[in-house]
């Protein structure tokens, strides 16, 4: 791309007034290179934290190889690293969070778009965009000082009483654990799910709801089983999206999870995720395995959250495409 | 089922009010002048003040938007005037990709690239890691508004002689400088919070920070370590805290909001 040619060639003194050496004067090519460093840091930078997160856990890598996955033992005085808990931890707290946020987004997501009136919908989507903004340390916050307690004294003992029989609500009531983590993570990833599933319900064009209600179908008819399985690529893509953001939530998780590397099958026990041992221990780690370790631990997060943004990004597109609207992820 | 989708929609919501419920509540009560202007108190001794998280947010903060803005809003400077193609899918990719790392990576990437390296933890590599943060966001924004401007606006300046940077600098900048500013705002709010990218880069202080080559309290940083130590004197401080921070975030997100909104110079794509 040597120019993007905006004056009429012609021959003479005019056309050599757009040469390469006024545009350098009239600063165009200084602007471009200036421009051009700049942008290209930004792809210096990812590079480079791909690097050092690969370089800085090189030595795990080596020594534990793919057992890091399967193993249980996390001992820093014998220099045995496995990181099965956490990644247990993480997957556990994400899906419960999942299971709550996916039936609430979505439905709320479809009132915003499909049956609220536009003035409602704006107003809403307004405190949803607020919502979001709420940093997870404020959510930790009320974690900490009003969800634990709510559930130690009254979510976990009614659940004990109603479902004790399955292996999922039974052992002590401590307040926090996987369950705790999970219901915490639902509230902040909601809001996600809910602004970009109503960005792509927007864009499903007006002529589905259109033939559906034209044959008859009734008002939820025509949203349940004509726009909402149009969209459903890109609402898939919101929930990817939001799993990609429970799985590398640090803080709030940190604060309620309990911060013990547990492997069971009780939602109501105390766990440990990966983003909650790296936050806890990275300052603590003495010793270059233990180090390396948590930084392997790093790229596991860095590897599946990019895996998942990047399916999530082709659905949205692919989706909003289909409709001939404009979506973004 | 019309009216479940509808009771979605309110539950969503009214946890924003909860929220700030409970932080108005708790917080409005242990909040005081001393929260502003003290040095935090010794263990058991009540009273004291979060002044030195204060500075040092405002500190971090500072510098992440030295090291973020620029390279966000000329890298879409360059994106959306100056390339096309392969290298601005290239930089786009990388933006997005660094946009969806998980905060603490970050806090890893910051330890091992100015941490290490200085042999301090370090306000300038929180401000490192903030920044980093910022990047993507001021960047994907910006582009977006620039490309909004009318094409005829750039042609129109093309056409009485302007050359392409002075176009750039005299005209499409300031047709979408409500956008790019709402764009900094909402990266700079988006930041203002993170506590994970800190844990290990600025890690916290309990006195002032002198310079920029020294450990720094943050404000997020404090709630984290006093709402879950086990004084109750530290559990209103983390409450006051909370409550400081949560307005501000909702007051840059507001303002910034407003900007767009109000006598619209470029349509929101």
């Amino acid at each position: 791309m040597a120019t993007t040619t905006t004056t009429v060639p012609s021959a003479g003194p005019v056309a050599g007034s757009r040469s390469f050496l006024s545009r350098l004067i009239e600063g165009d090519e200084i602007a471009r290179l200036i421009t051009f460093l700049f942008a290209a840091s930004v792809v210096l930078i990812t590079l480079l934290l791909v690097f050092e997160l690969w370089q800085g856990s090189a030595l795990a890598r080596h020594k534990f190889g793919l057992n890091f996955f399967f193993t249980r033992v996390w001992d820093p005085i014998f220099d045995q690293f496995g990181a099965l808990p956490f990644i247990y931890g993480t997957l556990v707290t994400s899906v419960v969070a999942l299971a709550i946020a996916v039936p609430l987004g979505i439905g709320a997501a479809i009132f915003l778009a499909e049956l609220a009136p536009q003035k409602i919908s704006d107003t809403l989507q307004f405190f949803i965009d607020l919502l979001a903004a709420v940093p997870s340390v404020i959510y930790g916050l009320l974690g900490v000082f009003v969800v634990i307690p709510l559930m130690r004294q009254y979510l976990q003992p009614a659940l004990k009483s109603t479902s004790g029989f399955l292996p999922l609500f039974q052992g002590p009531a401590y307040g926090v654990g996987f369950l705790t983590a999970g219901i915490v993570l639902a509230i902040m990833v909601i809001p996600y799910i809910i602004s970009v599933s109503r960005e792509i319900l927007l864009a499903v064009p007006r002529d589905q709801r259109e033939a559906a209600l034209a044959l008859g179908a009734t008002r939820w008819e025509s949203t349940w089983k004509v726009v909402v399985p149009f969209a459903r690529g890109g609402i898939m893509g919101s929930i990817f999206l939001a799993l990609a953001r429970a799985l590398g939530e640090t803080m709030a998780v940190t604060m309620v999870i309990g911060n013990t590397p547990t492997i069971s099958a009780s939602l109501f026990s105390p766990g440990y995720s990966i983003a909650a041992v790296i936050a806890n221990e990275f300052t603590e780690a003495t010793g270059d395995l233990y180090l390396q370790s948590l930084i392997e631990l790093g790229l596991v997060l860095f590897l599946l959250t990019f895996i998942l943004n990047g399916v999530a990004r082709l659905l949205i597109v692919a989706t909003s495409q289909k409709g001939g609207g404009t979506g973004h992820a | 089922m019309l009216t479940m989708t509808g009771v979605c929609a309110v539950v969503a919501v009214s946890v924003l009010f909860l929220i700030l419920g409970y932080l108005v509540y708790h917080g409005g009560t242990s909040i005081s002048w001393s929260f502003f202007t003290k040095l935090p108190t010794p263990v058991g001794e009540t009273g004291g003040g979060m002044a030195n998280a204060i500075v040092g947010s405002a500190k971090l903060l500072l510098l992440a938007s030295l090291f973020g803005v620029p390279i966000g809003f000329f890298g879409a400077i360059y994106l959306a005037e100056f390339s096309g193609g392969a290298i601005a899918f290239v930089v786009r990719y990388a933006a997005d990709l660094l946009n969806g790392v998980p905060s603490i990576v970050i806090g890893i990437f910051a330890y091992s690239l100015v941490v290490l390296p200085f042999k301090h933890f370090s306000t300038l590599a929180g401000g490192f890691a903030l920044g980093l943060m910022m990047i993507p966001i001021t960047l994907r924004s910006t582009e977006e508004f620039l490309r909004a401007v009318p094409s005829t606006l750039r042609e129109g300046a093309m056409a009485l002689g302007a050359s392409k940077s002075r176009t750039i600098a005299t005209v499409i900048v300031p047709a979408a400088y409500r956008g790019i500013l709402t764009a900094i705002l909402l990266a700079f709010a988006r930041v203002a919070g993170e506590t994970a990218p800190l844990l290990f880069t600025a890690f916290g202080n309990r006195f002032w920070s002198p310079g920029w080559n020294q450990p720094t309290a943050a404000l997020p940083e404090m709630i984290y370590r006093y709402a879950i130590a086990p004084y109750d004197d530290w559990h209103r401080q983390a409450w006051a805290a909370g409550l400081v921070l949560l307005g501000l975030i909702l007051v840059v997100n507001i303002v910034a909001r407003g900007i767009l909104a109000r006598g619209i110079a470029v349509p929101r794509s």
